[in-house]
């Protein structure tokens, strides 16, 4: 954008009153409550008006096109804080606020030039209303996406954790499924299992279902297609923690689980422990110590 | 016959699967529907609703408490404005699919639930109503 002579005046006025527009937003954010949540002190709040009035004041002698290369330190360092402020737990609208208050000083400075011709302190506040808009539009765009990679962080977290494969006894493994199971961790649990059915050299899988809320054929499909790829592995499966109305209802879908399957994993472990040629007996009294 | 209540869900995403399955399971609740019908319905929905999004292309889903003076019960329609089903009837038959599933969704909603109709025009989209009572 070619330098045009509005923008001049909006300059002139950031350099020249630039501490007591910086005076003035401060204090309008102190009045607004902007320290009340606790979450951010004074001083900070203070260096963090300064830093944006100065990246400020530079950037707009060439214009105001928010998007032009001179903006980009302003622009990353409001990126910054609203990167800050997601994470400490700010609301969309404060900190958008903290950008959008910066009108009315900007405004009031601009209007209160001596001697500026009035159709330019009117394109100047129009200026300075784009300016201050795209700025406050850009801040709440980067705390979305914060908090969107927040999310997304969790989520794999959480198809993490809910994974995992146990080893129950030697050649027997466990997978206790809990929560929805979607292509995505149908996936993730697929992988899992297969690496420590080769790293456990496991001959039993039991995939424990009691944590399911809900086994539609899609989840069906999934297990089969887990269950299938364990026994090529060569490992045979169990399925467990099928509860009544989860059979009955799979009964009615027409599905069929064509695998083993126990009502609890302590019967799926007993089998399994038969499979693999062991038993469990109960300890006879005279061998228990005498204590 | 109005419904007591209506809870209207956009689903267009997987994620919106499970919450509307999480909404049927909370409004079978209050209907005081069986812990079976619950799982029967709930895993109804949760076939309707992907089959709307993978075939239809996402839609509304309506979750609706009814009554019929004597008893209660739920209702569910879906609605797409999707591509429609040709033909019905195979649509139903067990092991057809038209994409990569089990082919048992349609037809297993179709038998856990207590009413079930299915109202398609190629092109035009297609609504799935079925419900269950107490």
């Amino acid at each position: 954008m070619i330098a045009r002579p509005q923008s001049n005046l909006l300059a002139a006025t950031l350099a020249e009153q630039g501490t007591t527009i910086l005076s003035v937003w401060s204090d309008r954010l102190k009045k607004s409550g902007a320290l009340a949540s606790g979450r951010i002190r004074e001083a900070e709040l203070q260096t963090q008006c300064r830093t944006v009035l100065d990246l400020l004041t530079p950037a707009v002698k060439d214009g105001v096109d928010a998007a032009q290369p001179a903006f980009a330190p302003l622009r990353d360092f409001l990126a910054d804080l609203s990167r800050s402020r997601a994470v400490q737990g700010f609301t969309p609208s404060e900190t958008a606020t903290f950008v959008f208050s910066l009108k009315q000083p900007l405004f009031e400075a601009v209007s209160g030039t001596k001697g500026a011709d009035p159709t330019d302190v009117m394109r100047t506040t129009w200026d300075v209303t784009q300016l201050v808009d795209a700025l406050g539009l850009q801040t709440i765009e980067t705390f979305q996406k914060s908090r969107e990679e927040t999310i997304i962080r969790q989520q794999r977290e959480i198809a993490e954790l809910s994974t995992p494969v146990v080893k129950l006894w030697d050649g027997v493994l466990a997978l206790p499924l809990i929560g929805t199971l979607d292509s995505q961790r149908t996936q993730v649990v697929m992988e899992n299992l297969l690496e420590s059915i080769v790293s456990e050299s496991a001959e039993i899988a039991i995939i424990d279902i009691t944590g399911v809320p809900t086994v539609d054929t899609l989840t069906a499909q999934h297990l089969l297609k887990t269950v299938s790829a364990a026994r090529l592995m060569g490992a045979d499966c169990i399925i467990s923690g099928i509860r009544p109305q989860i059979a009955q209802t799979m009964v009615h879908l027409g599905v069929e689980l064509n695998v083993v399957s126990k009502a609890t994993l302590a019967d799926a472990f007993a089998l399994a422990l038969k499979r693999v040629g062991r038993t469990v007996v109960a300890v006879k009294a005279r061998e228990l110590p005498a204590s | 016959m109005a419904p007591v209540t209506s809870d209207r869900m956009e689903v267009r995403s997987s994620d919106d699967v499970v919450r509307v399955r999480q909404q049927v399971r909370a409004r079978a609740l209050e209907v005081g529907l069986s812990l079976v019908d619950q799982t029967k319905i709930v895993t109804a929905a949760s076939e309707l609703a992907r089959n709307m999004l993978d075939y239809g292309g996402g839609g509304v889903a309506t979750i609706e408490v009814v009554s019929d003076g004597i008893r209660r019960g739920l209702r569910l329609v879906f609605d797409d404005q999707g591509p429609g089903i040709a033909d019905i009837q195979l649509a139903l038959k067990d092991g057809f699919t038209s994409g990569g599933g089990l082919g048992l969704g349609l037809g297993g909603a179709k038998r856990l639930c207590n009413e079930f109709s299915i109202d398609s025009k190629p092109g035009e989209g297609t609504r799935v109503t079925c419900a269950r009572w107490k």
